[in-house]
């Protein structure tokens, strides 16, 4: 009774790079979400926060902008490669890596975009 | 032997369990058929001890793999009631009234009834250069290597495995992909790498961060669950992640005569 053989996902030299995006993207989402959470979903609704005009200072000052820049990319990171392996192997599409790859990390690249867009453009 | 009718007579007073085993015999079988066998129920058995009852008084053509009994050996891992274990640990009587489900190790060609193809495992063992490398700077052969607690402490966890393969059996990503060097391999690879009398990190980088090495594994954690002796594989491969990413980065970034 041989084993049957089954193509896994491709891999590329890139594989290091993408995982400490994802990596970090876990890191800064554990770190910094709970904070962001705890402060604008429950402090500041319930205690009052800083009025509007000081906390849209904040935001618009530039390390503000470069940090939460920093924290969109790697959470969106984070977010393509796990979504990928829950596709590929949680779905048995690993076949598909040469299509499901460029799209997830695809997605995180237009959402880096759009953040970006956001937070220097239209903020 | 006279204490031989005493002992028939025990069984059959007490009670008994039904094990229900894979037979698979090639050419034979076109694939692995459950059969069932009544053993008696002690507490003190395990499900190896049920087996070799089957094997010595009720069919003794069944083929498995086993040797101390003691959780030293690694040979009697299978899958019992859908859990890669070691039979020698694992007891009758945590499966009563039954039945125990007794099936060959998953993830693994089967040779015969119980007994899989080990071989491309131990291949993926010897890829890992399971040894000290000293890079020409062997010591005297009468001399000692002393090493503080503290390095011994660095990989003596990783160095308890047993290569009873669990871990693959558990492991969904070789499941999927057998080429993938799986948890035993890189965790032993980890115990060298640790070991502060080891030369061999930078040849084993070439096969841990290669095709089918550490970034194929993407953390179930399944494997250090099945491991019956605490080494926890899936540790070993997350720690060797950021490792070899370190080590990708610097040789990205650092000219080639630096490096």
């Amino acid at each position: 009774m041989a084993r049957e053989g089954r193509a896994g996902p491709r891999r590329r030299p890139v594989e290091p790079f993408l995982w400490l995006l994802f990596s970090g993207g876990g890191m800064a989402a554990a770190v910094l979400v709970p904070v962001l959470v705890l402060l604008f979903g429950v402090v500041f609704p319930l205690a009052g926060g800083p009025p509007y005009d000081h906390l849209r200072a904040v935001a618009a000052h530039p390390l503000t902008r470069v940090a939460l820049l920093g924290l969109a990319v790697l959470a969106f990171f984070h977010w393509a490669h796990r979504f990928r392996f829950a596709v590929e192997h949680g779905l048995g599409l690993g076949r598909l890596d040469r299509l499901i790859a460029p799209l997830c990390y695809g997605a995180a690249l237009a959402g880096s975009a759009a953040a970006a867009h956001v937070l220097f453009l239209t903020l | 032997m006279s204490a031989e009718p005493a002992m028939r007579a025990a069984e059959t007073a007490g009670e008994s369990i039904v094990l229900r085993v894979s037979r698979y015999l090639p050419g034979r079988d076109a694939e692995p058929v459950p059969r069932d066998y009544e053993v008696p129920l002690r507490e003190e058995w395990s499900v190896l001890d049920g087996l070799n009852h089957v094997k010595d008084v009720l069919d003794g053509s069944l083929a498995y793999r086993w040797s101390c009994r003691m959780g030293i050996c690694g040979s009697c891992g299978m899958t019992v009631n859908g859990e890669p274990r070691l039979t020698c640990g694992t007891f009758l009587s945590e499966f009563a009234p039954g039945p125990v489900v007794v099936e060959p190790l998953r993830g693994f060609a089967v040779i015969r009834d119980l007994v899989v193809d080990i071989e491309p495992f131990l291949g993926k063992l010897a890829s890992v250069t399971p040894w000290l490398v000293r890079n020409g700077a062997e010591p005297p052969p009468d001399a000692e290597f002393a090493q503080t607690p503290e390095q011994l402490g660095a990989y003596k966890q990783f160095s308890m495995c047993i290569n009873c393969m669990l871990c693959y059996s558990a492991c969904p990503v070789y499941a999927l992909d057998e080429d993938f060097l799986g948890p035993a391999a890189i965790a032993l690879a980890q115990r060298y790498n640790l070991d502060s009398r080891d030369m061999g990190a930078a040849a084993r980088f070439d096969v841990l961060a290669a095709a089918g090495g550490v970034w194929d594994c993407t953390y179930v954690g399944e494997c250090s669950a099945a491991c019956p002796k605490g080494v926890d594989p899936a540790g070993a491969i997350q720690q060797y992640k950021l490792t070899a990413a370190m080590e990708t980065v610097r040789r990205f970034l650092l000219p080639k005569g630096a490096r």
